[in-house]
């Protein structure tokens, strides 16, 4: 028996901790380690319950416009807002999510898990007129190397002309990046912390400009996912295909409605369909009543698992049975992870939509595998991939449909007292915000974010978390760089700020919400 | 271009209490591109090596806390750190890294590594003035690195670049201008924020400043006019946005038709009253500027 400790993983957001427990290069168990604590929904008591979209944003800098969109969402509902939002408030919202949604996958991809399989140093034999891969191909020449090395050495299992390819697409993904966040700023205001969205709508007033400019900037980003983030992904799962099996996790997915979309005259329907896929492939509706959290190895006041918002947790740094800041999201007491592969085959399942049936299908034949395929390290790169094509289709039907000169956003009162929810898509998967407000002011507030569900540690009954089942029966080569733990830990895109955000003062339940 | 190359300068990133908007943000980065920051330079014959950086290299694990060491060795880089620094518990709510079975907190590592560095920029607002880090009622004790600075009499040269994000020409720039001009010469207001971005009030440069003169406000969002009624902090808020706009020229806070929060002050956000309400008598806690905010001519109408 021997044990790793990984800390810090780098290249993710946040502070996370790895412990394994190996034994004749196998992972018997493994500890997840959240290692970082603020305290943001208590800050949001007393405030006025419009600031909490500004506020909420500030959970996490790689993803803040998701909590815009599930906290205006929350507003929306306590307000009565939700029906009124114009068609343009609707889908520069959309617009703005979706957007950055794509920048945020192609930054994990390249720039966050990229070096897990592609080597950069070979771009030294490069022969070519690529004007990146010859910039650095000239820095490696000079004898620099940082942040590149020093490093493990790995399996690197790329050719060299594909590894010059991927590594170009690296260079270019910082380029597409930065104007995929500019694209999204023409209606959000300012990357990061969009200050465009509000309840009622976007306060970004539209002209024609605006629209075709958002558009043109688009098509460019579009191209890249499909010519080269698409193809990148199909190729990692097909060169290092042993990891279509590893890292399977728990099985079962969890995804939330997301992104608004028009039905019969209004916009009751969503692009994203919602739901719980249960062993593999067994769809059901989800009812969010069912969601508890338990803190029993989490450092806080041990307390039953509760509903979210209901009861009191104290930070607790030296309780002995804890080992992370992050707490055990469960649905109906049992395990399920989320992300975009939650998205894709929850809508795949639950929808029956033929447009995505037909992506995902045909991505799934030519690597040669199928829908359990999808359960693994090179599947949830491949349902990220996925997610962001069949994005990237919808947000030039969405632009196209804006309006210049029309509504952005309704005028409302807000009322004194009311609850909310607002759920959605973040690109880590289903983000749930929970507003109470009384007197005019926040009461309480609630976040259950993607990560804690797939982070979490083990709850009362013993259940590891998604990414410790992922790496329980983990092979290891050697011990002393274990990169198969990195490929796994990486493939979930973990966002720590975002799973550790909370102190929940003795409040009321959530349990009495009406679900709309 | 006959360049001569000056040494590169070695940059050590290290993070608090964060959201990594702060990364994010200078990963955005358009002149210099952080393609051309990464593997070219800053500017042409002056080159960063990012000898440690979590969010891009290569590293794990002990090899990256190895790597963190080694780059210590080499005195003279430019630290950078974004995120508060939680004090609460001997600094145990932000753990960054773990080596032969003893862990680092971000507190240890900003003392230890502030004392060999040429010059440590506390970047974005949490770093800068504990931010939404030490929201009320801040439970994890989270500091400011100045703040920390003052407790642990370390004297060691600090410039603030405060924003929630920092634009990333603010960060960049100021890099820019120790290496061309030479730190003494970067010019620090009283926040030691540098006056080349902090110097104006959004107010002074903002292009609603004439609706506010002739007394046009906007009554609700949407409407055109100044945005001063419906919560704009920009006359108390040192940054030039509105000059320098945001994510390549293409908007920013003011010109989206939003009311500026004032992300860039000390204050920020606990101190500054609601976000779309018209600013109030500020109660400020005495050791920030609440002599300045009265004093400030806009705020007696």
């Amino acid at each position: 028996m021997k044990k790793i400790v990984i800390h810090p993983i780098t290249r993710i957001e946040g502070h996370l901790k790895v412990e394994a427990i190996v034994d004749n290069g196998q992972v018997k168990d493994a500890n997840i380690s959240g290692t970082m604590f603020r305290g943001i929904e208590i800050m949001l008591k007393g405030r006025d319950p419009r600031d909490s979209v500004m506020i909420t944003q500030r959970i996490c800098g790689v993803c803040p416009e998701p909590h815009a969109i599930a906290s205006v969402s929350a507003v929306d509902d306590y307000a009565g807002l939700t029906d009124k939002i114009p068609k343009n408030g609707i889908l520069m919202r959309n617009l703005i999510l979706g957007t950055r949604s794509i920048a945020d996958h192609i930054l994990h991809f390249y720039i966050l898990s990229g070096l897990d399989y592609i080597d950069p140093v070979k771009v030294l034999e490069y022969e070519g007129g690529n004007r990146n891969l010859n910039a650095l191909k000239y820095f490696l020449q000079q004898g620099y190397s940082r942040p590149f090395l020093p490093r493990d050495d790995i399996d690197y299992k790329f050719d060299a002309k594909t590894t010059n390819t991927i590594v170009g697409h690296y260079i270019k993904a910082l380029d597409i990046y930065r104007k995929s966040q500019q694209a999204a700023t023409i209606f959000g205001g300012k990357w990061p912390h969009d200050a465009a969205i509000v309840a009622g709508g976007v306060t970004e007033k539209l002209t024609a400009d605006k629209i075709t400019e958002f558009i043109w900037r688009l098509e460019e980003i579009l191209d890249f996912v499909k010519n080269c983030y698409l193809p990148d992904a199909i190729a990692v799962a097909k060169t290092y295909s042993e990891y279509l099996e590893i890292g399977r996790g728990c099985g079962n997915l969890l995804a939330y409605d997301s992104y608004r979309i028009k039905s019969n005259g209004n916009y009751n329907d969503t692009l994203l369909k919602g739901g719980l896929v249960d062993n593999i492939d067994k769809y059901s509706e989800i009812d969010i009543n069912k969601i508890t959290e338990d803190v029993t190895h989490s450092w806080y006041e041990d307390s039953e698992p509760l509903h979210p918002g209901s009861g009191e947790t104290e930070p607790a740094p030296e309780k002995e049975a804890g080992y992370s800041w992050i707490k055990s999201p469960r649905y109906n007491g049992k395990v399920y992870e989320t992300g975009p592969v939650a998205d894709v085959l929850s809508t795949y399942f639950g929808k029956q939509d033929p447009y995505i049936i037909n992506a995902v299908n045909s991505a799934l034949s030519e690597i040669g595998t199928d829908i359990s395929g999808m359960y693994s390290v090179a599947g949830r790169h491949l349902g990220r991939a996925l997610s962001t094509e069949i994005m990237a289709d919808q947000l030039l039907k969405w632009a196209r449909e804006l309006k210049a000169g029309e509504a952005t956003a309704v005028e409302y009162i807000p009322p004194s007292e009311g609850k909310g929810i607002g759920l959605c898509s973040a690109p880590r998967g289903a983000l749930g915000h929970w507003l109470n407000v009384k007197d005019g002011r926040i009461y309480n507030y609630q976040v259950i974010t993607p990560t804690a569900w797939n982070a979490s540690p083990k709850d009362k009954d013993g259940q590891p978390g998604p990414y410790e089942q992922a790496l329980i029966g983990l092979e290891i080569k050697e011990s002393s760089r274990p990169i198969e733990i990195l490929r796994v830990i990486r493939s979930f895109d973990p966002c720590t700020a975002c799973a550790v955000h909370m102190v929940t003062p003795k409040r009321d339940t959530i349990a009495r919400y009406k679900i709309v | 271009m006959d360049i001569k190359k000056s040494a590169p300068i070695s940059v050590i990133s290290i993070q608090g209490q964060n959201c990594t908007g702060c990364v994010t943000s200078t990963l955005c980065s358009e002149y210099p591109s952080i393609e051309n920051l990464l593997l070219r330079d800053i500017i042409p014959g002056h080159k960063l090596e990012f000898a440690f950086h979590p969010n891009i290299m290569t590293a794990s694990g002990k090899l990256a806390m190895e790597i963190l060491e080694n780059a210590a060795k080499k005195k003279g880089y430019v630290l950078i750190i974004d995120g508060a620094i939680p004090t609460a518990s001997n600094g145990v709510y932000c753990i960054t890294g773990e080596k032969d079975g003893r862990k680092y907190t971000i507190l240890e590592e900003t003392l230890k590594l502030s004392l060999d560095a040429m010059i440590v920029i506390a970047l974005g607002t949490c770093a800068s003035f504990g931010g939404i880090a030490a929201g009320n009622p801040n439970p994890t004790g989270a500091q400011s690195v100045g703040d920390v600075f003052s407790t642990n009499d370390i004297k060691t040269p600090l410039i603030n670049i405060p924003g929630c994000p920092p634009h990333p020409d603010w960060l960049f720039g100021t890099i820019e201008e120790i290496l061309t001009g030479g730190l003494e010469n970067v010019q620090l207001d009283d926040f030691k924020r540098p006056k080349t971005y902090f110097g104006k009030l959004i107010h002074e440069n903002c292009p609603n400043r004439a609706y506010f003169d002739e007394g046009k406000f906007a009554k609700k969002l949407g409407d055109e006019g100044c945005l001063y009624e419906l919560g704009c902090k920009g006359p108390i808020t040192y940054a030039d946005c509105p000059k320098r706009l945001w994510n390549g020229r293409t908007n920013w806070v003011i010109g989206c038709g939003a009311p500026c929060n004032s992300c860039t002050s000390p204050e920020y956000p606990d101190f500054l009253g609601d976000f779309y309400e018209r600013i109030i008598d500020l109660e400020v806690p005495a050791n920030k500027r609440k002599a300045k905010i009265q004093e400030n001519k806009f705020l007696g109408r």
